[in-house]
């Protein structure tokens, strides 16, 4: 990389920078140059889409830091002054609140995507645990950016969310109080919240993504197939199913974008509440220490560890059980890449078992997000503890079933593309 | 006659409390409000100055951003609409006290954005909602909020309403009374059609109030949604002719 290659693009301008920095270079071995397999489908749009959303999060959320003031006595006020008397303050609002939601969905696609095809088999573990990581740090960034209103829900959220905390043994009160800064949720509470949500975990968001990135490029992406495209080069050690990142993937991936910006703005512009999940109604009450909502729900993105948490019950005069079971149902998550035995990566070339227990596992999360939206009566209990069980079955007896499970002859090259 | 309400008054609290909690089982009446009629929400704005906000605040409204949305030209505005405030640029404050919590039990709350906490429907409602009922301070309660701090403010103009009960047996098997539904028994001096007109109008002008740019964001999505669905048709066409070498 340090010997500027002899090219006609090396002139001029260019040709300064590329003596002095590796521009061309980078830009052949990350985009123009990077293969990439021909063959991605619809689930491989939602990597572009989350870098995408991360970009919107960033920009629009340094102008409502502009007009924002993370104070208890102005922020509440301040939010309505963002969405009534700056100028086109209400769009920013909405794309960074609908981004939240987005960013989400995008995530959970990118993931199951991974469990579809393997993407996190050798050699991708680290790029997989850098994936956990960013979801586990985005899991703080929206909790932290949903207490930032002051909404009554923003307050009662972030009293039950640190109160988790509370319940671990010995330590417990002490973390309690070091996280809040305060005896109770306040303004200190709000202020290191605020400093958490703007600086530190945007940064520590965007070093992940790129160690993911960097991580994806030195191993390469897997595929639908979940073949090494690598296995068959042309004389110029070009794989031959895969296509240059540039333009190749570029003006796919455009596409992508284009059809999510036609929901995204769907949702901006005519139901930015989306009825209550995105920005939920008590939350348009200022924080009221006083006064409970009738019923507290997290946002809709964490309700499925939200009911994990609320399923397990206390033992030992503890409730700390619920906390741990929240706890390593994320944990969990990283050790997929040995939990996984099987010799294929793809659910092309799987057996009907993993298809079943995906398929037990995708309903049994989309469950526990409906029971955690609802108050814990009537059947919504008993679902949640059934669901719990079978989202750890998934993990847990996937070194048996997927060692046992049948599997199909995995191709040479890859299929086919769209 | 006043003691036995009492008692069954008493015996709902409870219970309504509950349904409120799960949703309510007293169906929320349909508002029918329309974002984009301007008319409407003029009235709306006219009856809340006048009934409303002697104690409601709209804190987050300015008079004079309500006047440009709603055309309503400033001399209208400071004869008509501005009771509490000389300033057209100043939210629109009640008259009240910021101690008025002894009169009612509680502060009055600001309407800025009941609309977007509660819905149009459940304003509708509310609005729709009162009956006569001995036991409250105010002689009145509220169907669809039980335990309502508020006296009728519109009683006059919509007249009495009686509760309507119904015998359903409890968990038990012991006949409950249920409060189901309220019926008008005294006219007042509007009609019942000119009344839900005044209460969708008054809906109507606070689901503005909770989001001013509610109507601009919804026309304006429309050209942005066209706009990329052009593009995302030239995207997919670019998309095409770079493929199309691919096999």
């Amino acid at each position: 990389m340090a010997a500027a290659p002899e090219s006609a693009a090396s002139k001029g301008l260019l040709g300064w920078i590329d003596r002095r920095f590796p521009l061309t270079a980078l830009w052949r071995s990350q985009v123009s140059e990077y293969y990439a397999p021909k063959n991605f489908n619809f689930w491989y749009y939602f990597g572009s889409l989350a870098l995408l959303v991360l970009v919107n999060q960033l920009i629009t959320g340094i102008f409502l830091t502009m007009n924002y003031k993370p104070a208890s006595a102005d922020a509440f006020a301040s939010v309505e002054y963002i969405m009534r008397d700056v100028s086109w303050g209400w769009l920013i609002r909405y794309m960074h609140s609908t981004g939240a939601s987005a960013f989400f969905v995008v995530v959970y696609l990118h993931m199951f995507r991974a469990l579809l095809y393997g993407s996190h088999r050798k050699p991708r573990e680290l790029l997989w645990i850098f994936g956990c990581l960013i979801f586990l740090v985005l899991m703080a960034e929206g909790f932290m950016g949903y207490v930032l209103p002051w909404g009554n829900m923003s307050f009662w959220g972030a009293q039950v969310i640190t109160s988790l905390f509370g319940s671990l043994p010995v330590i417990g009160g002490t973390l309690l109080e070091w996280i809040r800064g305060d005896y109770v949720i306040a303004d200190a509470t709000l202020n290191r919240f605020f400093a958490l949500h703007v600086a530190a975990l945007p940064l520590a968001l965007i070093f992940l993504v790129i160690a993911h990135l960097m991580a994806l490029h030195e191993v390469g992406s897997n595929n639908p197939d979940g073949i090494e495209i690598h296995d068959h080069e042309d004389e110029h050690g070009h794989p031959l199913d895969g296509v240059p990142f540039h333009p190749y993937y570029t003006v796919k991936d455009l596409v992508g974008v284009m059809f999510f910006l036609v929901i995204f703005c769907g949702v901006i512009f005519f139901a930015p509440t989306f009825g209550g999940l995105f920005l939920e109604g008590p939350n348009f009450e200022p924080a009221n220490p006083l006064q409970t909502p009738p019923h507290i729900a997290p946002v809709w993105y964490f309700t499925p560890f939200y009911a994990m948490l609320r399923a397990v019950p206390s033992f030992w005069g503890t409730q700390v059980w619920g906390v741990l079971v929240m706890g390593a149902s994320i944990v969990i998550l990283f050790f997929v890449p040995w939990l996984d035995r099987s010799p294929v990566r793809s659910i092309r070339y799987r057996g009907p078992i993993y298809k079943i227990m995906l398929a037990v596992f995708v309903v049994s999360f989309i469950v526990l997000g409906l029971c955690g939206l609802k108050p814990p009566a009537g059947v919504y209990p008993l679902l949640a503890k059934i669901c719990t069980v079978l989202y750890f079955a998934f993990f847990l007896l996937m070194p048996w079933y997927t060692r046992f499970d049948s599997v199909k002859p995995v191709p040479e090259r890859v299929t086919s593309h769209d | 006659m006043i003691k036995r309400l009492f008692l069954i008054a008493v015996a709902l609290f409870p219970a309504g409390v509950a349904l409120a909690q799960e949703g309510g089982e007293i169906a929320l009446l349909h508002a029918g409000t329309d974002i984009t009629d301007i008319k409407s929400q003029q009235r709306g704005a006219r009856d809340f100055m006048n009934y409303c906000s002697g104690c409601h605040s709209l804190t987050y409204l300015r008079y004079n951003r309500m006047a440009e949305d709603l055309r309503i030209p400033e001399a209208d505005l400071k004869a008509n609409l501005m009771f509490t405030s000389g300033n057209p640029y100043d939210g629109v404050n009640s008259a009240l006290p910021a101690d008025a919590a002894g009169w009612f039990g509680k502060q009055p709350p600001d309407l800025s954005l009941i609309a977007r906490e509660r819905g149009v429907d459940y304003l509708y409602s509310y609005l729709k909602g009162f009956y006569v009922d001995p036991s409250r301070m105010w002689g009145v309660n509220n169907l669809y909020l039980p335990g309502v701090a508020m006296p009728h403010i519109l009683a006059n103009l919509q007249g009495r309403q009686e509760p309507v009960y119904k015998n359903e047996p409890d968990s038990g098997g012991n006949a409950h009374m249920v409060l189901v539904d309220v019926k008008l028994t005294t006219p007042g001096t509007l009609s019942e059609q000119e009344y839900d007109v005044m209460c969708r109008d008054i809906a109507n002008f606070l689901d503005y109030t909770g989001e001013p740019v509610k109507a601009k964001r919804q026309s304006l999505g429309v050209f942005v949604i066209l706009f990329l669905l052009v593009g995302f048709a030239f995207t997919y066409l670019l998309k095409k002719e770079y493929w199309k070498d691919v096999h």
